[in-house]
């Protein structure tokens, strides 16, 4: 498992597509006592860790779920603030889940535009005319890869570092945009991809990508 | 390695027939079925781009007299399964002329009297405009001679008219 997920970028920076294929999440569930010894505050409509790590569980990992609930944002899913939740001796003892804050759909699509405007920045910064763009962004953790078409469409995976093929498994997604989204008479060009056969073929490819891929170094 | 699907050629021509002959009977004015053509072949063609550019190694052309190469020896061998040859070159090098010596789309065809002014193959003008356009290249696309109409060979005139430097993608110059 080691390709993370697939963005399309329209020509207008909007993304058309995601799919997570595999993302990594350390998540904690304990049971704690009261009082609780983590303290939590509130950051972007979330409920997140600000000072005491203990147990996997780190600062910046936000409340998933109560007592194997889900919660939403801030609230419980019954809609009860969980700060006041927590406050309340009778409540406990309570068992909730740390984890890294999940991307929500309109922090994807943000996050997207901003990789179209920086790669636009890395095409003008470039020295020599007729750059290829940005086509890989390398951290420790992941690399993302980037390939735009002529036609200004922009395919990017995130994989593992050691994951190989990445290129030939971009060239396969245009050509599967080009066969179940394109040929599909009712999608219409740069709206969100909603294909349900786009989204079979990708999904093998990836998996034949990963088979193919291997992870020792220089391959 | 692509496997190329072997169509019957046949239903192909059969299926553009019973396009033309609805839009025939649907608009009753050959001018106006042309434009519906031309129209038609302008959504096929904005579409086959990307299916073009994802199966051949085409990179970006850098003249019109590449992008003519381009679209005679490769695109239309793909797509029809002929080569038009490129010819007529006007002095200042933004318009050409393509050449068939066939077109899969009129075998078996004969125009009627009373539709001398349609042109058959409009789709492909159509297609041929909107591909361009996706990359960036706005051209003029129309037929200067077609056999259905009595002419010798069939022409197709492409005028370059200018580079579309709204939504260019970044990089390109």
């Amino acid at each position: 498992m080691a390709i993370f997920s697939v963005y399309v970028v329209n020509k207008a920076g909007g993304l058309i597509y995601q799919y997570d294929n595999y993302v990594p999440r350390a998540e904690v569930e304990k049971t704690f006592s009261f009082p609780l010894d983590l303290v939590l505050k509130i950051y972007d409509e979330k409920l997140v860790v600000s000072f005491g790590q203990r147990d996997g569980i780190r600062v910046g990992h936000a409340v998933l779920s109560i007592n194997g609930v889900d919660v939403n944002g801030k609230y419980t899913a019954e809609g009860k603030d969980i700060l006041e939740y927590l406050k309340d001796p009778a409540n406990y003892p309570v068992s909730i889940k740390f984890g890294r804050p999940r991307l929500s759909s309109n922090e994807k699509l943000m996050l997207a535009s901003m990789f179209h405007s920086l790669f636009a920045i890395g095409s003008q910064l470039s020295p020599e005319v007729g750059s290829s763009g940005i086509e890989m962004l390398e951290t420790d953790v992941f690399k993302l890869h980037c390939f735009q078409t002529l036609t200004g469409i922009k395919f990017i995976v995130l994989a593992d570092p050691r994951q190989s093929g990445i290129d030939a498994l971009l060239r396969k997604i245009y050509e599967i945009y080009s066969d179940f989204a394109l040929k599909n008479p009712f999608y219409s060009l740069e709206m969100p991809i909603r294909c349900e056969l786009f989204d079979q073929n990708l999904k093998s490819a990836l998996e034949i990508a990963e088979k193919a891929g291997t992870f020792g170094p220089g391959s | 390695v692509s496997k190329k699907k072997k169509k019957n050629s046949e239903l192909f021509t059969l299926t553009y027939g019973a396009l033309v002959t609805q839009l025939c009977k649907d608009y009753e004015n050959d001018e106006e079925v042309n434009k519906q053509l031309d129209k038609m072949g302008y959504n096929i063609g904005v579409r086959l781009i990307e299916d073009f550019l994802a199966r051949s190694s085409v990179g970006r052309c850098h003249d019109f007299r590449e992008t003519a190469d381009v679209i005679a020896k490769v695109a239309f061998k793909m797509y029809l399964g002929i080569t038009p040859s490129v010819t007529n070159w006007s002095p200042a090098g933004d318009e050409f002329s393509l050449i068939l010596e066939s077109n899969p789309l009129v075998d078996f065809v004969e125009l009627p009297d009373n539709h001398s002014n349609l042109v058959y193959s409009s789709l492909l003008c159509g297609v041929l405009r909107g591909a361009l356009e996706m990359v960036q290249m706005a051209v003029d696309v129309r037929f200067a001679q077609d056999t259905l109409r009595g002419d010798s060979v069939t022409e197709i005139r492409m005028k370059f008219i200018k580079r579309i430097e709204e939504n260019l993608p970044a990089g390109d110059e």
